[in-house]
């Protein structure tokens, strides 16, 4: 039973000697309890040293383990050998450029979470001793699914848009903009508002709806991004009907 | 000096990658048909208003053994598109509640697909009844 061993081929890419990514295979011992994770860190302990990878929580909480496995947007650590008896694919994130094998370059996505103002942006300014501003669990649950996204890129791997226009904000980056937007406390919706009309905005969506399919923490980013579209039509209809002059608004 | 040289992976050919963006590319690929068949009713009202020699030409060619076989591909290409529409209905409406509970998805769906039955078997019966009273 020892001698039960599995395939894992990982696509390497190590820009000091390679032109373009290339397949190595490598042979685990497979156990029925053995993640994905878990096997490469196998490799790189044990067979290889210099496969690079991301990794730190291995709870699916921490969200850095994100790759293709199979082809499909996965967490490596949420994902077990014993579901691919035929061997295992393994490819850095699709969509993102590859740092290092399956290591991408996070800085585009980092850029695009800063935009959307992922802070409470206070309805009204409040001094101290006026207290916290109280929320019903009534109010928190209507984005409470929002802010459950771990910021792991599988919706971005998952997105054909993202790839065909790496600027679009992306459905993880607009879920996270909607989780704001729907807190009884902020008032920012105006000041979003520019970045969901934009070129790079929700607009992009064609309604794939596969980042929604892969998302290990059911966010549902689609529901974001289209929701968003119905706000920016009705920000587009109805914006002649609000005072002139607020801020940061053009007519 | 920098050693980095990030490498940006192809999109060429981007829908076979996954089964999910080919059944994607299918019913997207299903709206051809509805042009298809928006045509074929423009063809109808140009030939309506030309008299009624064209009017009955039209109709002995849309009852031809080839636009039969035509619009029944068609009729499948929209059964098939209308599903798959209303398959991704709940994630572009906001959530809905109903007594404090969320309505699921699957829920949502099976309203429209049976709203869309009511309505076309509606549609149809108002059809049949206003031409077999013209037909007296
Ligand atoms: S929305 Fe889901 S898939 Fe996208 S980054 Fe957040 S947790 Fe990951
Ligand atoms: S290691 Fe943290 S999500 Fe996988």
């Amino acid at each position: 039973m020892s001698a039960a061993m599995a395939k894992v081929s990982v696509l390497r890419y190590r820009p000091e000697q390679d032109e373009v990514p290339v397949w190595q295979d490598y042979q685990v011992p497979y156990s029925d309890d053995m993640s994905v994770l878990t096997a490469l860190n196998y490799i790189k302990d044990e067979l290889d040293g210099t496969l690079s990878l991301r990794w730190s929580c291995r709870q699916a909480i921490c969200g850095s383990c994100g790759m293709m496995i199979g082809g499909k947007p996965s967490l490596a650590c949420k994902t077990f050998l014993r579901d691919y008896p035929e061997g295992i694919r393994v490819e850095a994130l699709a969509h993102f450029p590859i740092e290092r094998d399956l290591v991408v370059v996070m800085d585009g996505f980092m850029d695009k979470l800063q935009k959307v103002k992922p802070y409470i942006i206070p309805k009204e300014a409040r001094s101290l001793d006026e207290g916290e501003y109280l929320q019903t669990p009534a109010e928190m649950d209507l984005y409470a699914q929002f802010a459950g996204c771990i910021n792991c890129g599988l919706c971005y791997a998952a997105c054909p848009q993202v790839g065909l226009n790496p600027d679009f904000i992306g459905p993880g980056a607009i879920a996270l903009l909607h989780r704001y937007n729907l807190d009884s406390r902020d008032g920012g919706s105006a000041e979003r508002m520019a970045l969901i009309n934009s070129e790079v905005g929700v607009f992009n969506c064609t309604a794939v709806g596969y980042c929604s399919e892969v998302c290990p923490k059911m966010v549902d980013p689609a529901n974001a991004v289209n929701v968003g579209k119905m706000n920016s039509a009705r920000d587009y209809f109805f914006r002649f009907m609000r005072p002139a002059g607020e801020k940061g608004e053009c007519r | 000096m920098s050693a980095r040289k990030p490498y940006v992976r192809p999109m060429a050919g981007w829908w076979r990658r996954d089964p999910f963006f080919v059944e994607y590319m299918v019913h997207e690929g299903t709206a051809f048909f509805v042009w298809l068949y928006a045509l074929e009713l423009l063809a109808g009202v140009l030939c309506l208003a030309q008299g009624k020699a064209a009017w009955d030409a039209y109709r002995a060619f849309v009852a031809s053994v080839p636009l039969l076989i035509l619009n029944a591909a068609i009729f499948a290409m929209m059964l098939y598109h209308g599903y798959t529409w209303f398959k991704i209905m709940p994630r572009t409406l906001p959530p809905m509640k109903v007594g404090g509970k969320r309505v699921a998805g699957a829920t949502i769906t099976a309203l429209g697909l049976g709203g869309a039955l009511v309505a076309s078997v509606l549609l149809f019966g108002i059809v049949w009844m206003l031409t077999s009273g013209g037909a007296q």
